[in-house]
């Protein structure tokens, strides 16, 4: 076994989460925000590892 | 004696077609995603694409360096790692301040439990020698123990992110960030000193910075700060691979509703959403696939054979996965999400974080030749 057939079943599996994922949740280009977040007046609003509890504090009551 | 074999010019052209139909793929699938998830999403996996070819590439990364100063003070791996830091800083810092709304820094409580994760975390990423980062590109460029890891660390972040409030409630400290002028200066000094300590520490001859370094160094610095300005908040890992588990585990039924951080409404937004809209997806889809691309480019990495290991070390390999995920969603982060971002944003959990792992790593290396990762 080379790290070829690794390197392909790690790339397969990648494409396989995200067909899955395209076909459970479909991605909907008309919601897209604008092009750069900077300058754009729009809060930052994407998950991230470090800021979980800031976002949770706002969005769960008692927390 | 040595006989050089000279590549014909067939077998060349036929390499120059091929590399230029791997751009080509790489350039569709961005422009794929831009069409149909939006193009902000689009640039967020180029920028992936740039992470992943410049970590496989020039052979940029954490667990390695760290565990090259602890055994062999060779100090390189990680200078460059803070030169990287100092140079996002230098722009992060002054733009978060300047645009409070927009971006957002990896801001993080310290705490017991964030102290323990990154303590783990650092020991974890040593058995594997791959850390966040590490994994996904180790795995894309055909590391077997990084492929059998990365699903775990994607179960682990799912648990650690579950569990989290119970680790919280041990005690954290409110968030301490270093911000504008004084900020910068502060992190810069903190920087120079550290890098100074190891520069110390560090073996006559071996202090040096390669220029593939430095050359590294400053273009992660461009893809961190490409993707601050982008997405409005830091490079970061975990959270990505937390939510790919998320998703299989509603998918294949599971109640999730009574964990207070996925039943959140933030995170049922992002369940019910396209992996294709999360920034650190996107960006962690393109390190592997920009990792998977440099293999092929160089025509001969993935024709190496792979080791093979006892049990036991699989064993250990599944262990460390599951504790690098859980453990780096307790940490409020990896080497990505807490050191590297979280440092050159200002957050003073970043430096906690960095020293917690480091003393790991010390731990983690010595479970590596226990577990047979390494020859004794």
């Amino acid at each position: 076994m080379t790290r070829g057939l690794t390197s392909t079943i790690a790339l397969a599996g990648l494409f396989i989460l995200v067909g899955i994922d395209i076909w459970v949740t479909p991605p909907n280009p008309y919601q897209s925000p604008p092009l750069v977040a900077f300058g754009s007046g729009f809060s930052a609003s994407g998950g991230f590892c470090g800021n979980l509890l800031n976002e949770i504090s706002t969005t769960v009551p008692g927390q | 004696m040595r006989i050089l074999r000279v590549p014909s010019a067939d077998f060349m052209m036929r390499m120059v077609l091929f590399r230029i139909a791997l751009i080509l793929t790489a350039l569709i699938l961005v422009v794929l995603v831009s069409l149909f998830s939006g193009v902000r999403f689009g640039i967020m996996l180029l920028a992936g694409f740039g992470f992943g070819v410049v970590l496989e590439g020039l052979r940029f990364g954490f667990a390695g360096p760290w565990r090259a100063m602890i055994l062999h003070r060779e100090p390189a791996g990680i200078l460059a790692q803070l030169l990287a830091i100092g140079l996002v800083a230098c722009v992060a810092i002054p733009m978060l301040a300047a645009h409070p709304t927009e971006l957002s820094g990896a801001q993080a409580p310290i705490g017991w439990a964030m102290i323990g994760g990154a303590f783990v975390f650092g020991a974890a990423m040593q058995i594997i020698l791959g850390c966040g980062s590490g994994t996904l590109v180790n795995a894309g460029s055909g590391n077997p123990v990084s492929l059998v890891a990365l699903p775990f660390f994607a179960l682990g972040s799912f648990a650690g992110a579950y569990h989290i409030f119970w680790w919280t409630d041990l005690g954290t400290l409110p968030i301490i960030t270093l911000k504008g002028g004084t900020g910068l200066v502060a992190t810069l000094i903190g920087l120079i000193v550290t890098a100074g300590i190891f520069f110390m520490l560090g073996k006559k001859g071996s202090r040096g910075l390669p220029r593939r370094y430095i050359i590294a160094a400053i273009l992660i610095a461009v893809l961190a700060i490409c993707n601050l300005l982008v997405a409005g908040q830091p490079w970061g890992v975990v959270y990505g691979l937390g939510l790919w588990a998320a998703k299989g585990a509603v998918m294949l039924g599971f109640d999730i509703s009574s964990s207070i951080f996925w039943a959140a409404s933030s995170s049922v937004g992002r369940l019910n959403s396209s992996v294709l809209t999360d920034y650190t997806s996107l960006t962690n889809i393109g390190m592997v696939i920009g990792a998977v691309g440099v293999s092929v480019w160089r025509n001969r990495d993935l024709s190496q054979p792979v080791p093979s290991y006892p049990l036991r070390t699989w064993f250990a390999v599944i262990v460390a996965g599951l504790a690098l995920g859980y453990a780096s969603r307790l940490a409020f982060g990896c080497n990505v999400g807490a050191f590297f971002s979280g440092i050159s944003t200002g957050s003073l959990h970043g430096w906690v974080w960095f020293i917690a792992a480091f003393m790991g790593a010390f731990l983690g290396i010595r479970i590596r030749f226990f577990v047979g990762l390494e020859p004794s």
